[in-house]
């Protein structure tokens, strides 16, 4: 009888596979829906997922491909040594703090320079750092004598699993608690073997605790880990640090001191970006960096 | 004028059953004096039920089943007491601090405030058992009849004006007497129990005449309380803010555990006393009184033998940026404190201080910034300490000094004020667009060995990390720089920045180069 009753309404009243003008059409199978099946969301009535706000990154020609940070997204910026990660990790963590926002910082490998961010006016009250290390009570490693480099790698490699272990941690207790602007992990210095091992379970839960939050969640890592946990991922590379030199004898092409002090050039490229659609062809945002020494 | 008198029946026992509630049901008795002389000092309805009486010996009062016994605290009482006056000022600011069972209030003007007679007498009674007392409350109009009322009825009891013959003519006499030990009480109760007199009507029945020639002017006064005829003022009492919980433990605890039992249930009590007070916590001190011995009968100073063995004290404060007053938080914190400063020896006795401050209102606004709520910020910082160290978490504070790592770490704490900290721009005035290239530390430096050619330098090697090392593609520098030299660690140091040839690509680094110690050091690399 119930599926008589649905193919004569059928019949009547032709099934909503036609183009979406068909307004009456879509009402009466909504209605049809609603009669048979009340739980059945119609799918012109699923929750659209807002855009996540975006904030300055600190930098404008990075916010000029990417938008700016999404809040409540995990970004990924991601390259080599000396390819410009920190500084755009300076970056936006003094945009933040004067957005008048509490940043934290998870310093895993204890590298946040002060004397860096100083001069340029971040508000220190604003920024809690963690610094990872050694901890006696925490660390289970005993200290071994180094003589032999097979042991010392050991050694180094027991350290930089502690203070992983560490960072995810006080990462979590950081996202749960909420409150926070911005809440920076910074994996630049820890080995790209040992970042990719970090379990994506881990990056997964990150992403759905700020998920819903005004927090923007900032990773900086020697190469892209987060694979689809982060809506941004940036690469970043140094025109300078890129460029290899032909030969050994001849002279690369890198800045006099002169344009070292004033002009530390990097590129930022997007690399994959979950917000909007990723340009056919790679865009680079250039962008330059003064040492605090020029003044 | 009405007055209200609070009375907590068995004071002693109920002082005791504040800390653990759930023996209240349970017969229940204080001992006095030292072993083996312990007796009974107080009991509750069920041991009396039981068979238990006051002065009975403690080996009688074992036979009794299921009877709990505790040794009498005077710490506990007197925190009882200041409990009991901070529920009363609550509801009036002219208390009376009678005896320490007993409280008087005065209610003139209050029933415009908060009510007719009885409610205020079941308010009062509802906020002296929120703090772990079960009282009862009496209304009349002069503050001797109150009191006779508290001591006689159970309950509440309000006594209108002009029958307060009537109403406390069913009390036994022992009410007349019951918080006076002296010579002439006793043999002022003796004489009447030999006339016959049982309750109150019998002693307002007897003449005024004879009684008086009989027993002069103290009988006629004991009529005129029986009769409800007396008035006197008031001594208020002026208690100095004191916010203490103390608690003694009959068998040392060698496990954290219970202590956070312990100290939830006293936790609860200092919140429920400042919360009446509209005040908030601002620094919390615990106080733990440790055992070095673990058994009493084997620690025995053989050459003071009539010595206390020797106890240690075990301190820990609390700060906290802002006050507040959530018990929960608070349980936390010391819970994760002790954890990482466990006090090392069984702990005998607890004393928990609260040093009170006015909460700080937070007015929130429309479109300030997110920022974390204080408790939880609180607990989510005492947590990452346990995990990272105490002092590898905080906010900076710059040094004024132009040393190397001129900072140190502070409690990091959200400003409510909105005034922007000038703590970063304190070394200069730069271009708040300019990018900064900033520096990443090796904590510690890299040590590494440096050749030299014409005095700069030409080729690196470090040995703990062999992706740095070759020849060096760039440098410029030094730049020198040097302090302190009026002290004794004063500093001197060449600074170069260079640039090496990695497998990733070229990397930029600050060496360092000390002058006093002749090391050669990688402080950090620009990133």
């Amino acid at each position: 009888m119930l599926s008589t009753s649905i193919f004569s309404s059928l019949t009547t009243n032709p099934p909503l596979v036609t183009a979406p003008s068909s307004h009456p059409r879509k009402i009466s199978a909504e209605a049809l829906l609603n009669r048979f099946s009340p739980n059945v969301v119609p799918a012109s009535r699923l929750e659209v997922r807002p855009t996540p706000e975006l904030v300055s990154s600190g930098i404008e020609q990075v916010d000029a491909i990417t938008g700016g940070f999404p809040r409540g997204c995990m970004t990924e910026v991601c390259g080599p040594n000396s390819s410009g990660r920190t500084s755009l990790l300076l970056a936006a963590l003094l945009a933040a703090t004067r957005r008048a926002e509490v940043c934290g910082l998870v310093d895993v490998s204890d590298a946040f320079d002060p004397a860096s961010a100083a001069p340029a006016g971040m508000d220190f009250q604003k920024l809690l750092w963690v610094r990872c290390g050694e901890n006696p009570k925490f660390s289970s490693s005993k200290k071994q004598d180094s003589t032999s480099s097979k042991a010392s790698c050991d050694i180094d490699t027991k350290k930089n699993a502690d203070r992983i272990e560490q960072a995810l941690r006080v990462t979590d207790l950081l996202v749960q608690s909420g409150g926070f602007g911005l809440v920076a992990i910074d994996l630049a210095d820890v080995p790209l073997k040992m970042a990719r091992r970090i379990p994506l379970a881990s990056w997964f839960r990150f992403q759905r605790a700020v998920e819903y939050t005004p927090t923007v969640l900032l990773l900086t890592t020697p190469g892209p880990c987060t694979q689809s946990c982060a809506a941004l991922l940036l690469k970043m590379h140094s025109q300078a640090a890129g460029k290899k030199p032909r030969s050994p004898l001849s002279a690369p092409e890198l800045p006099s001191h002169a344009e070292f002090l004033e002009g530390f050039h990097v590129n930022s490229e997007i690399l994959r970006s979950h917000l909007q659609r990723k340009p056919a062809k790679s865009v680079a945002a250039p962008f330059t960096t003064k040492a605090v020494r020029a003044g | 004028m009405p007055f209200a008198c609070i009375f907590v029946s068995d004071f002693s026992v109920q002082a005791l059953l504040r800390a653990e509630p759930h023996l209240r049901m349970q017969p229940f008795a204080v001992l006095e004096d030292k072993a083996p002389l312990q007796k009974v000092f107080a009991m509750n309805e069920y041991a009396r039920s039981a068979g238990v009486n006051c002065g009975m010996s403690k080996l009688q009062a074992e036979t009794c089943p299921a009877l709990i016994l505790r040794e009498r605290s005077l710490e506990r009482e007197t925190s009882a007491h200041a409990a009991l006056i901070e529920c009363a000022q609550s509801f009036s600011p002219q208390v009376e601090d009678t005896a320490p069972d007993t409280v008087i209030l005065d209610l003139a003007g209050m029933e415009s405030l908060l009510g007719p007679l009885h409610k205020i007498a079941r308010d009062v009674v509802r906020g002296a058992s929120e703090l772990g007392l079960e009282a009862c409350v009496a209304v009349a109009h002069n503050p001797d009849t109150a009191v006779l009322a508290a001591r006689g009825f159970s309950g509440v009891t309000v006594i209108p004006e002009g029958k307060e013959e009537e109403q406390l003519g069913s009390l036994p006499l022992e009410v007349l007497f019951a918080d006076k030990n002296d010579e002439e009480s006793i043999q002022f109760c003796e004489t009447f129990q030999r006339w016959g007199i049982r309750y109150l009507r019998d002693l307002t029945a007897l003449p005024d005449v004879a009684l008086s020639e009989r027993l002069g002017e103290h009988g006629i006064f004991l009529q005129k309380l029986a009769r409800g005829k007396t008035f006197r003022t008031l001594v208020p009492v002026e208690s100095p803010l004191n916010f203490e919980e103390v608690f003694e433990l009959e068998h040392a605890l060698v496990l954290l555990e219970p202590l956070a039992f312990l100290l939830n249930g006293m936790l609860e009590q200092l919140c429920a006393r400042l919360s009446a007070h509209a005040l908030a916590i601002q620094e919390l001190r615990l106080e733990l009184e440790l055992q070095n011995g673990w058994n009493d009968e084997v620690w025995i100073d053989h050459v003071h033998p009539g010595r206390a063995q020797i106890r240690e004290h075990f301190h820990r404060t609390i700060r906290l940026p802002n006050p507040m007053l959530d018990s929960k938080t608070f349980l936390k914190l010391l819970q994760l404190d002790l954890k990482a400063h466990p006090p090392g020896a069984p702990i005998s006795k607890i004393r928990l201080t609260a040093e009170p401050a006015h909460p700080r209102p937070a007015q929130n606004g429309l479109f300030l910034p997110p920022s974390p709520e204080p408790e939880k910020l609180e607990l989510t910082l005492a947590r990452i300490a346990a995990i990272v160290g105490e002092d590898k978490v905080g906010s900076l504070q710059i040094l004024d000094t132009h040393r190397p790592e001129g900072f140190r770490m502070q409690r990091f704490g959200i400003d409510d004020s909105g005034k922007p900290s000038t703590n970063g721009n304190s070394h200069g005035k730069r271009n708040p667009d300019d990018l900064v290239t900033a520096l990443r530390i090796l904590r510690p430096p890299l040590g590494i060995t440096v050749m030299m050619r014409e005095g700069r330098p030409v080729q690196i090697h470090c040995k703990k990390n062999r992706a740095i090392k070759g020849d060096i593609l760039w440098a410029t520098g030094p730049w020198r720089s040097s302090g302190d030299w009026w002290e004794q660690d004063g500093w001197v140091r060449d600074e170069w920045d260079i640039a090496i040839q990695q497998e990733s690509g070229i990397a930029f680094y600050r060496l360092v180069h000390d002058l006093l110690s002749g090391r050669w050091q990688l402080e950090g690399s620009y990133d």
